[in-house]
């Protein structure tokens, strides 16, 4: 029987769960809602950003999307307001607003 | 085709070993298992196995070596004895809790201190409880024949769990037996591939395995292995038949030994066995009904197969070669009295430890044994229920 | 594997990304950054198995049933990430052998100080010395953070850690850090290096493509600094990073096929007072009458600044 992260939570029986706690998909962590951790919220000006991207690396949450060499923005379902972003960019795009809603 | 050689116990494993042609071996030496992975180092180097040897640098490694590799997708086997398995203690629960059916040679040796070499069982009863499948021999042909047959038993997918295929040190490993081997062709097509349906290597979608498990988890994968556990019993009988179609050897859960009409009795594990068998025979000779039951499975525990075979029985010694410090006996007295108990009638239970650190025991030695359970056979005292045996003082 | 010698910032983060988010690490937490950085080194044609000691990475990015990786990956145990590892290749070159495995896919296994320099050196030493075709990636923030920020042999002296408090008697942790990174090189594996998230990442990127492309056992280590362990604001962590090399504590180089090579030379080196002043476990260290924990602090960093370079021009 094939079972899927989505399929799993604390109420699963041990008929539900896989073997040994083994994964078989990849990157179920998407599912988890870490951006409600925020407490402070980065706001991208979309004028400022000059897509050097100097802030896509320094997230250690993968949570300043690229597409074609460009940030596309903040992927808030994730971000957990750490504020490193704002602290890296060069050019005032990014600013931390108080509070986690976006 | 079946033939005969004369090959130690250790020998015997190697040479199963080299049969089956694991895809990796890590392996640390200690006494007296070290011979197998020389045996195995030396397949290697001429080319005689397709196997990655993986010298590592500790027992501990050795485990969570194995463990990568049969995680991977391979079929992994390893050896060890005493101190060796205990090193390995935290990765034998994390093999078992990974569901990787990895194979181990337990060469059984007293655990330290003082440190000594010589046999007892110390070192596996330690680690019952890691869910491993635990699987003694009491001779060279066993020792082989129960490796040959772990595989089958771990690797299919309603057991997943890993093998610990025991034998005792120095009495079986290192003493040359006539041993009955099969033909290489018939172990692989006995022993098959390893078809894992997910494993790390696969192209097809990842594996992640060995999660941090919240409390709202963990007792759930506890009961898989605990229902896992459960049906290995089955399986375990299964590919004992079938290995006896291929072999004419005959397997179960354990050997009863003239236990049809027995009145009394010994359960013990190992190459005692064979002490205990002459005893048997002499006191059959003096019309004593005498039996013995020799554990094969010791994890699972066959507990009502064992109350179902003493249920006749009017006094019964169960004998442990390794101390538990309970104060109250050892592993296999615990096990066994405690199968007892659902009886609606049950037979008077003592237990013995003896044996420790190679201590010596003979025929005379199980002749008083037998000699004080018909005592209480016939009503007497029963007397203290854990006592030692063939100690001085 | 040639290896192409410029480097495109750009096209690095056009990568599919291998790390995904929804782990538990902490806000601004160093090690989800590291990981990020190193896996983004892979060709993306190739597959990874990912191992991992025990730490806060581990409960983080593989809390059932919720994995983190794009890549098949492994925990075993807190000491045992460079012996599990190598038991996954050596599986790999069986069934690779045996036709079983076909294509190309390269072992990265990645441990926090604790499971690298302590509890798991052992296991670390021996996949290094059997010279596995693996990368061991440290991430280093100086602690047992997952425990509760105790000191581990790579605490440097004087910090304040829970299990080497700073107290009336006595000054934070007494010995200095451990020196992995030349304890590793000394295994006379094909490559070792020393980098953290500097710039556009081009150091620890480089770096990781080749320890992960050069055959056999590799090693990084990267420093990732811990903002709960260590005491600052978790947006300053560029700023620790940067003054962390521009003052020596956390030189940048490599050791390839035993030739030693520095990354960076700071124009003007910083006083290393700059890169302590930012951090709460070394706040006991700016109290009148405690000046000369500075200047031990200065003197040691500056012995080792002078035997790095030692090694690397002689």
């Amino acid at each position: 029987m094939k079972l899927s992260a989505r399929d799993i939570n604390e109420n699963s029986t041990w008929q539900e769960m896989t073997l040994g706690g083994e994964i078989y998909e990849p990157a179920t962590s998407k599912l988890v809602n870490t951006g409600a951790w925020r407490t402070n919220t980065p706001v991208l000006d979309v004028a400022k950003c000059r897509h050097c991207l100097m802030c896509v690396p320094y997230c250690p949450d993968s949570s300043l999307p690229v597409l074609y060499g460009r940030l596309v923005g903040v992927d808030y379902y994730h971000c957990k307001g750490c504020g490193i972003c704002a602290e890296v960019c060069s050019f005032g795009a990014i600013t931390m607003k108080e509070g986690g809603e976006v | 085709m079946n033939y005969n050689d004369r090959l130690s116990g250790n020998e015997a494993i190697a040479f199963a070993m080299k049969q089956i042609d694991p895809d990796v071996m890590a392996a640390f030496p200690i006494t007296p298992s070290t011979e197998i992975p020389q045996y195995f180092a030396q397949y290697v180097a001429n080319g005689e196995v397709n196997t990655e040897y993986v010298p590592v640098e500790s027992e501990h490694s050795s485990m969570s070596a194995c463990i990568g590799a049969q995680a991977a997708g391979a079929r992994a086997v390893t050896a060890t004895s005493s101190a060796g398995l205990a090193l390995m203690y935290e990765m034998m629960y994390v093999a078992s809790s990974s569901r990787l059916p990895i194979t181990l040679a337990c060469v059984n040796r007293a655990l330290t201190g003082p440190i000594n070499i010589n046999n007892d069982h110390s070192d596996s009863m330690g680690i019952r409880d890691a869910g491993w499948i635990q699987i003694y021999a009491e001779n060279n042909q066993e020792a082989y024949d129960n490796f040959l047959q772990a595989m089958p038993i771990g690797e299919h997918p309603d057991v997943r769990l890993p093998v610990m295929i025991c034998q005792d040190g120095f009495i079986t490993s290192h003493a040359l037996e006539n041993i009955t081997l099969l033909d290489t062709e018939s172990v692989k097509a006995f022993v098959g591939e390893y078809n894992p349906e997910n494993y790390l290597l696969k192209k097809e979608n990842p594996l992640a395995i060995g999660p941090y498990d919240l409390g709202c988890h963990y007792m759930e994968h506890k009961i898989q292995q605990a229902e896992s556990m459960k049906f290995a019993k089955e399986r375990i009988l299964e590919v004992a038949a079938e290995f006896e179609k291929i072999s004419g050897r005959k397997y179960g859960l354990f050997e009863e030994y003239q236990m049809e009409d027995a009145e009394v009795a010994l359960v013990l594990i190992g190459s005692s066995a064979g002490t205990a068998k002459a005893a048997v025979e002499e006191l059959r000779e003096q019309g004593v009904k005498a039996g013995l039951i020799k554990i094969r499975v010791f994890r699972p525990f066959p507990a009502e197969e064992i109350a179902e075979a003493l249920k006749n029985v009017k006094a019964v010694a169960i004998m442990d070669k390794a101390e538990s410090f309970s104060a109250q006996g050892g592993p296999l007295f615990a096990e066994v009295r405690s199968a007892l108990y659902d009886l609606e009638s049950r037979p008077k239970a003592v237990g013995y430890v003896y044996g420790l650190g190679g201590r010596d025991i003979t025929p005379q030695h199980f002749q008083g044994v037998y000699g004080r359970l018909l005592d209480i056979a016939k009503g007497g005292d029963l007397g203290p229920v854990y006592t030692h045996l063939g100690q001085r003082g | 594997m040639e290896l192409e010698r410029t480097y495109h910032f750009k096209k690095t983060l056009e990568k599919k990304e291998r790390f995904a988010p929804g782990h538990r690490l902490c806000a601004g937490c160093g090690a989800g950054i590291a990981v990020r950085g190193v896996l983004r080194a892979l060709n993306e044609e190739d597959r990874a198995v990912i191992g991992n000691a025990t730490g806060c990475l581990e409960v983080s990015s593989f809390l059932y049933p919720y994995t983190a990786y794009e890549d098949s990956y492994i925990h075993t145990a807190f000491e045992s990430a460079g012996a599990s590892l190598s038991g996954v290749e050596a599986a790999y070159n069986a069934l690779k052998r045996k036709g079983k495995v076909k294509d190309t896919v390269k072992f990265i296994t990645f441990g926090g100080d604790g499971g690298t320099y302590d509890i798991g050196f052992q296991s670390l030493s021996g996949a290094m010395e059997r010279g596995h075709d693996l990368t061991y990636v440290c991430y280093d923030n100086e602690a047992y953070m997952n425990t509760g920020i105790q000191r581990s042999s790579s605490t440097p002296r004087f910090a304040s850690a829970t299990t080497s408090p700073a107290g009336s008697v006595v000054p934070g942790k007494k010995q200095n850090k451990k020196n992995l990174t030349d304890i590793i090189a000394a295994h006379n594996v094909p490559y070792v290096a020393q980098t953290t998230f500097i710039g556009n990442f081009r150091d620890l990127y480089t770096k990781a493509r080749k320890a992960i492309y050069t055959p056999g056992a590799t090693f990084l280590n990267v420093m990732a600094p811990c903002p709960r362990g260590w005491e600052y604001p978790a947006e300053m962590l560029p700023e620790i990073c940067r003054l962390a090399v521009e003052t020596c504590v956390w030189p940048l180089f490599e050791v390839e096929n035993g030739v030693w090579r520095l990354s960076y030379e700071p124009k003007k080196k910083l006083p290393v007072e700059e890169y302590l002043r930012m951090q709460g476990r070394f706040r006991h260290m700016f109290k009148p009458g405690n000046e000369w924990m500075i200047e031990a602090a200065q003197k040691s960093v500056d012995e080792n600044w002078e035997k790095l370079l030692a090694k690397c021009l002689g």
